[in-house]
């Protein structure tokens, strides 16, 4: 293994390689990404791959939005000789009650201000592009085609590929395990194939990265959180948008190959990782998307897993420095890791170099939990 | 095999495919499984997984056996949706 590095990255899902590709982009020589199991084996291979613009805080939105201009250049972009399968078909977000209706309307105003383009439907629109869904109780619904999804692995690879042809070093099945430090300064990673001496590390691994920040002396108010999901068999194209039904807390999309991704947050989830499936998931999910579209009761699932968000104190991403440990940077999508890790990355490469950011990313600096400077996310899943 | 035959027929690939993503550095079950596919549709790998096997231990010069293999999830076979809703809700 290479004795020093420049930057160490920890973690080889979205965030992870595509903060490696911006440093090496902006001229880092000597880039190492350290992963403890292959490309993609956390939550980036295991999420639902959805892009949304529609969030309920500025930086969520803004975050979205740039990445969104990410992906859709993204094939030519990283001269990837596969498809990203970035797909702009839209999110169309659904409320029952009035409580929900008025967060979609709230969130529209800051939308508006933003310039992301969503827009309110009746009833008899949200038939006409969802046809398959009972409209019995909905209340309010908004709608962005600009949204869509992604090939999570496809991403991530092209990524992968972009940031090696730039001299950058992955080293899998490889294992972080501590830390050495002078004073507040660290000086070397210390792994389970041997020792890296660097005086920089960005810790983009998702649900896990309080583990690291723990080796630093650090915590990190950031909880791995389980979450669950089914996929189906191939069908015709009918599912257009992604539903997301705040009432049920659920999703339902189709994606390119014709199969439907499906899942919902459990308000009861215990905090840890935790990679079973439960029955009891399957059974409420299956009422839940069979009150949405009655037609998926005939539908076969064919895989169930699971995999976690990293829950922040805001439903906001974690960025940048840390106070007290010197040359120490988190890169957290928290929850939404992978459709914001286009920008996530450009972010935290640019916070690494001491560059200006494009966004103000000190607003999502760790200090604001000891602050108590939170502004909550309403808007999630 | 030769190299036209298919090997995961859900997802249409052929050998020759799997052998390319062998050769474009995809060494593992779980990581050429996320590239090309394989095994993950309504059958699960129940028919590839063992060609599958038998090809990346050729490659990489290993024993079947030492290839493991990916994790089984549930259902253990394609359920409708509809077989878990109407069931006795407090079960
Ligand atoms: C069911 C589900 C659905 C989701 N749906 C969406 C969605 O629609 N849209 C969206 O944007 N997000 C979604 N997410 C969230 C998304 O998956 C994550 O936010 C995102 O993938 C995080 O990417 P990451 O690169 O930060 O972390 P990860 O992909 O988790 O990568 C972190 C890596 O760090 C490695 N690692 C951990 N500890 C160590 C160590 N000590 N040494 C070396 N390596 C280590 C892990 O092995 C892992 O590969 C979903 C998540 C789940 C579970």
């Amino acid at each position: 293994m290479i004795k020093s590095a420049d930057v160490v990255v920890i973690g080889g899902g979205s965030i992870g390689c595509a903060t490696a590709y911006n440093l090496a982009r902006l001229g880092f020589k000597n880039v190492v990404v350290l992963e403890k199991g292959y490309i993609c084996r956390g939550s980036t291979g295991r999420c639902a791959a959805g892009i949304r613009q529609q969030w309920g805080t500025e930086m969520n939105c803004l975050i979205s939005r740039y990445s969104i201009r990410h992906f859709e250049v993204m094939n030519e972009s990283l001269e990837y000789d596969g498809d990203v399968e970035f797909r702009q078909n839209g999110y169309l977000m659904v409320s029952y009650s009035q409580k929900e209706a008025a967060m979609l309307k709230e969130n529209l105003k800051l939308h508006e201000k933003l310039g992301i383009p969503v827009r309110f439907l009746s009833v008899d629109d949200v038939k006409e592009i969802v046809p398959v869904i009972n409209t019995e109780r909905i209340v309010a619904s908004t709608i962005c085609m600009e949204d869509g999804q992604a090939n999570p692995f496809k991403v991530t690879d092209a990524y992968y590929r972009a940031a090696g042809r730039l001299g950058v070093k992955f080293y899998t099945y490889t294992e972080v395990t501590g830390f050495k430090k002078e004073g507040e300064k660290i000086t070397a990673v210390v792994t389970d194939k041997g020792e890296i001496a660097t005086s920089a590390v960005v810790n983009a691994t998702g649900p896990y990265a309080k583990f690291i920040s723990a080796m630093l002396g650090h915590d990190l108010p950031v909880e791995p959180e389980r979450h669950q999901i089914v996929v189906t068999e191939p069908l015709d194209p009918f599912l257009r948008p992604l539903v997301m039904n705040f009432f049920h807390n659920s999703y339902c999309q189709q994606v390119l190959n014709g199969s439907v991704l499906a899942g919902y947050g459990n308000p009861d989830e215990p905090k840890g990782i935790n990679y079973d499936c439960s029955w009891q998931f399957i059974k409420e999910l299956a009422a839940k998307i069979v009150d949405q579209f009655p037609v998926m009761k005939e539908v076969n699932i064919v895989r169930q897993w699971s995999g976690h968000y990293g829950i922040s104190p805001d439903g906001q991403p974690v960025l940048g420095t840390v106070p007290g440990v010197e040359g120490y940077y988190l890169a957290l999508g928290c929850g939404k890791g992978f459709m914001l890790s286009p920008m996530i990355g450009e972010l935290i490469a640019q916070c690494v170099a001491g560059q200006d950011t494009t966004l103000p990313i000190g607003i999502l600096n760790v200090r604001r939990f000891k602050k108590g400077e939170l502004i909550v996310e309403p808007a999630v899943v | 095999m030769s190299d036209k035959t298919i090997i995961c027929r859900c997802e249409d690939l052929t050998v020759e495919e799997i052998r390319e993503w062998i050769s474009k550095g995809y060494h593992g079950l779980e990581e050429i499984k996320r590239a090309s596919r394989i095994g993950m549709g309504a059958c699960q790998g129940r028919t590839c997984r063992r060609h599958l096997i038998a090809e990346l231990a050729r490659a990489n010069q290993k024993k079947p056996a030492d290839i493991g293999l990916s994790t089984f999830r549930p259902p253990t076979k394609p359920l409708k949706f509809g077989a878990f809703t109407g069931v006795d809700q407090d079960d």
